[in-house]
């Protein structure tokens, strides 16, 4: 008895030993936020770490709530896809800058429809989001897929149960394109969703889609493409039916006008162009503009520095699109308004 | 009472009988059940990978959850030794000192109360007086939370078995001369030695299962703990974020953690077992 | 010699104050809790008032916000685990103190146990990817035809995920607790009844049903409030197969939420918005509060019966 005692009092000094190797605590960066780009995001601080040894820790908790942490200084840095319009930037201090765009995709789970088959316009996705629609053979959605043979399966809606940008994004879509959505639900990063169940994350709700039969719901492409769930064609403002893919993002991306935004608040849904995705987003990183700790700060500014320059090719893969040069150019140019509490550059 | 033939009482007898024996084998088939499930699902991911190697970001192949190990250790460790003194002062107090005083009484009254807060709102507790002044999540915050839920069931348990040393040995401890403190380490500790420590080690096998006082505390971290007072990588913080991830490989990687937690408290608990009815 | 005695009178005064100390400790932390779960409160308290806990708004748009759908499901989904759990336990402890053997009973026992030691997001894992599944397939289809003239039964169910579902993960929960306490109770019920019953010939059915249960009530209604106030702080093995939706409904098989389900979904979106923060705060103090009363309702009884928690 005395020996065991002697054992587990040795293992555990041993532990706090082991722990005493590297007090990093300077190196370790914490974030918070947006779902829509923890694919990518992860990637990207795996290969910044093997590359630099710093470690910046991404955490996957929505968009809201990476909003409210970096308002209430807990986290290093908050991520979300809906932005902040600049008076509320003013008012919190923050800036804002844009990393990665990508699709909010509509997914489902219906037996004999395979990936990209089923079309489906704006009217017809609103309405099946608010309970209107409520069989996958209905008429309305019967008359644009003639080619399909639809089951008369009930369709289950999966929607996001946490505050997200990604919710934001498509809800924003949806009140754009649909007055009795705008009028009964509104665009927000959580709302009063008329039916269905919640997901948390995109990763909820894309586990759910996939399985539960009959299922519809929306999640960043990313997730779509790496769970294999069946994606949509969506019609476009131009009236054609367009497959989620990076040139269809592209497509929506490329008349965005940054430069005359200030705040570099930019919504991309509903963009007119022939190839245009409909539901496009981009993501965003807050930041204080007065950086109490200026290393922090500077890792930070780092790490997003060189995602821009070597990250490309990860974000491809994944299906994200990365930032064109022009707008790196502005953000870079914002970087250096941020400066520590004496007023110094960080950076430069 | 109502008139039944000897018949019919035999009858609902033995069919009550039956029942409970079928429901007997239908709780135990539910653990076996349930014990299968995790196990099947879990045993894909462990591997040699999954014991030394950090975690790996979804499309990188090698993944592990050597950091989770390593900062659940060590969270579960501050704990326990945050939990283990307290609470056994505490139940020292309640046996040596307060067993019929009004602060006894109240003392006894709080602890109840403590035994039933849900973790959840201890971790929402020390995320609101902790968490948003310190500006960043910790793993020390993490294990105060859960020492919150240690300290009561160890408080118990350490007065229950202190009541049940005899006050002969006390007497004759007192009568010898030998200072009360020392009475209580030296001689009650000693009586009940195994069932204070099957007390101790239930309790960690609790708290190392625990989820949701972690959720704002310790958070999640993708690296290695080497700073308790950041985000600290732990097992069922990893089950938590990795089981809704469409990625297979993070599903996978969930399983075998929640596998590894299963299997290590149930240990915990068979071996706290062992111990009572061998006692030391 | 003195000085000897002065430092072990010493050494005894700063040892028994350590102990005062730490019993205090416990005091001091459930306060604290109450205090800080109330004061964070007040923003909610003061908008809404009493009308927090009966409205069913959940808009985070427009601000308005409503317990109603919380302790619903918080209520529905505890009193589904108790109503699978405890006939259960019962013949279960049944099995264990009267019918059979010894040798049995130790082991059987032991592994009944043996579910309260599975961690809670462990039961959450295999209530969402096993147990779900299997219920939409198997379990509630033929429930909602069987009993289609229940209102509270219909309802589209998605997935297996909603209340039910998660009252049956919470009974498994339960069961090991219950039958726990109806063993420690039957045990507890005078030999001498029991004898005299059997040697006028009585079967053990109705010596359970004419003395155990009767004698023991106090005890069950204890470990049955016990096992309640277990359930409803429960948040790992609920979150993931509520469904999570604040919808309030009265479908039992409709996808729902609790008080702790909501905090773990939300709290973390709480943190700059101080009425919204206040708001899951408000929840925290109602099931605070709620498993406080379970705690003491159970306490008392037992302590009636005489059973040790």
């Amino acid at each position: 008895m005395k020996n065991t005692l002697y054992l587990i009092i040795s293992f555990c000094l041993l532990l706090t030993a082991c722990k005493k190797d590297k007090h990093n605590s300077s190196q370790t960066i914490n974030g918070a936020g947006a779902s829509f780009p923890f694919p990518v995001y992860s990637r990207w601080a795996y290969d910044y770490h093997q590359k630099t040894g710093v470690k910046i820790n991404y955490q996957s908790v929505g968009s809201g709530a990476g909003i409210a942490q970096i308002k209430k200084k807990t986290v290093d840095f908050g991520a979300s896809d809906k932005p902040l319009k600049q008076a509320e930037l003013e008012k919190s201090g923050l800036i804002q800058f844009p990393t990665v765009m990508g699709g909010v995709v509509p997914v489902i789970n219906v037996s004999g429809i395979k990936a990209g088959e089923l079309k489906l316009d704006s009217t017809i996705l609103a309405n099946i989001f608010m309970g209107k629609i409520k069989f996958w053979d209905d008429q309305e959605i019967a008359k644009i897929n003639p080619e399909l043979s639809l089951p008369h399966q009930e369709i289950n809606v999966v929607r996001r149960s946490d505050g997200s940008g990604t919710t934001w994004i498509f809800t924003n879509y949806l009140s754009k394109v649909s007055s009795a959505w705008k009028e009964k639900v509104g665009n927000g990063k959580a709302v009063k969703w008329p039916v269905g169940i919640g997901g948390k994350g995109n990763e909820g709700v894309a586990a759910n889609v996939k399985k539960i039969e009959g299922a519809v719901g929306y999640v960043e492409y990313a997730y779509a493409l790496q769970a294999k769930l069946n994606y949509i064609q969506l019609r476009n403002q131009d009236g054609n039916y367009v497959k989620p893919e990076v040139v269809s993002f592209q497509a929506a991306a490329a008349n965005a006008k940054w430069s005359e935004a200030p705040g570099f608040y930019m919504v991309l849904t509903n963009q007119p162009g022939a190839k245009s995705w409909p539901i496009t987003g981009a993501t965003f990183i807050l930041l204080y503009q007065k950086q109490s700790n200026p290393e922090v700060a500077k890792n930070i500014l780092n790490f997003f520095n060189w995602t821009y320059t070597n990250g490309d090719e990860a974000a491809l893969k994944l299906h994200y699109v990365p930032m064109p040069d022009s707008v790196v150019k502005l953000i870079r140019k914002k970087w250096k308004t941020i400066e520590d509490l004496k007023g110094n550059k960080i950076w430069n | 009472m109502k008139k039944r033939s000897p018949l019919t009482r035999l009858v609902i007898d033995k069919i009550i009988k039956s029942l409970s024996i079928i429901a007997a084998i239908a709780g135990i088939l539910i653990l076996l059940i349930i014990i299968k499930d995790i196990f099947f699902k879990g045993i894909n991911a462990i591997g040699f990978d999954f014991f030394t190697n950090n975690m790996r970001p979804p499309g990188v192949a090698g993944g592990g959850v050597k950091n989770a190990i390593y900062g659940t250790l060590m969270i579960t460790l501050v704990s326990t030794l945050i939990g283990v003194p307290v609470g056994m002062m505490a139940g020292v107090y309640l046996s040596e000192y307060g067993r019929n005083t009004r602060f006894g009484k109240i003392i006894r009254f709080s602890l109840n109360i403590m035994m039933g807060i849900p973790s959840i709102i201890i971790g929402i507790f020390f995320f609101s007086i902790m968490i948003i002044p310190l500006g960043h999540g910790s793993g020390y915050v993490g294990a105060f939370a859960l020492s919150v839920i240690m300290i009561p069931i160890i408080t118990k348990t350490t007065e229950e078995m202190l009541k049940l040393t005899p006050d002969s040995l006390r007497e004759s401890a007192l009568a010898l001369g030998i200072p009360k403190w020392k009475m209580i380490i030296s001689i009650l500790f000693r009586s009940s030695k195994s069932g204070l420590l099957t007390g101790i080690l239930l309790a960690v096998a609790r708290v190392s299962g625990e989820t949701a006082p972690l959720i704002f505390t310790a958070r999640y971290s993708q690296y290695w703990p080497d700073d308790l007072n950041r985000e600290t990588a732990n097992l069922t913080m990893t089950i938590y974020n990795y089981a809704g991830q469409p990625f297979d490989s993070m599903v996978e990687t969930a399983w075998g953690a929640a596998l590894l937690v299963m299997g290590a408290v149930l240990l915990l608990t068979i071996i706290s077992r062992f111990i009572v009815s061998h006692g030391n | 010699m003195n000085r000897r005695l002065e430092k072990h009178r010493i050494f005894d005064n700063v040892f028994k104050y350590i102990t005062i100390f730490c019993a205090l400790l416990i005091l001091v932390i459930v306060l604290a809790i109450s205090i800080e779960l109330f004061l964070n409160s007040l923003p909610a308290i003061k908008e809404f008032g009493f009308s927090f806990l009966w409205s069913t708004d959940w808009n985070p748009v427009k601000e308005k916000f409503g317990a109603a759908s919380s302790i619903y499901g918080t209520l529905v989904a505890t009193f589904i685990a108790i109503i699978i759990a405890v006939p259960f336990s019962l013949v279960i402890a049944l099995f264990l103190t009267e019918i059979a053997h010894p040798s049995i009973a130790t082991p059987v026992g032991y592994a009944i146990e043996l579910l309260a030691a599975i961690p809670s997001i462990i039961y959450g894992m295999w209530g969402v990817f096993i147990l779900a599944p299997f219920m939409a397939e198997h379990i509630i289809p033929p429930l909602q035809s069987l009993f289609f003239f229940l209102p509270i039964f219909q309802g589209k169910v998605i997935g297996g995920q909603g209340i039910f579902t998660a009252g049956v993960v919470l009974a498994v929960m339960i069961l090991p607790y219950l039958t726990s306490i109806m063993r420690d109770v039957f045990n507890m019920v005078s030999p001498q009844l029991k004898e005299s019953a059997y040697g006028v010939g009585t079967t053990t059915w109705e010596v359970t049903r004419d003395i155990l249960i009767p004698q023991g009530i106090s005890g069950i209604i204890g470990g049955v409030f016990l096992s309640l106030g277990r359930a409803i702080g429960e948040t790992m093995a609920v979150t993931f197969i509520i469904g999570n939706s604040h919808r309030f409904s009265f479908e039992i098989f409709r996808e729902g939420n609790t008080i702790s389900s909501t905090l773990a979904n939300e709290f973390a979106e709480g943190a700059d918005n101080p009425l919204f923060f206040g708001v899951l705060m408000e929840l925290g103090l109602i099931l605070f509060a709620i498993t406080v009363i379970m705690q003491l309702l159970s306490h008392f009884w037992l302590k009636r019966y005489g059973v040790k928690t």
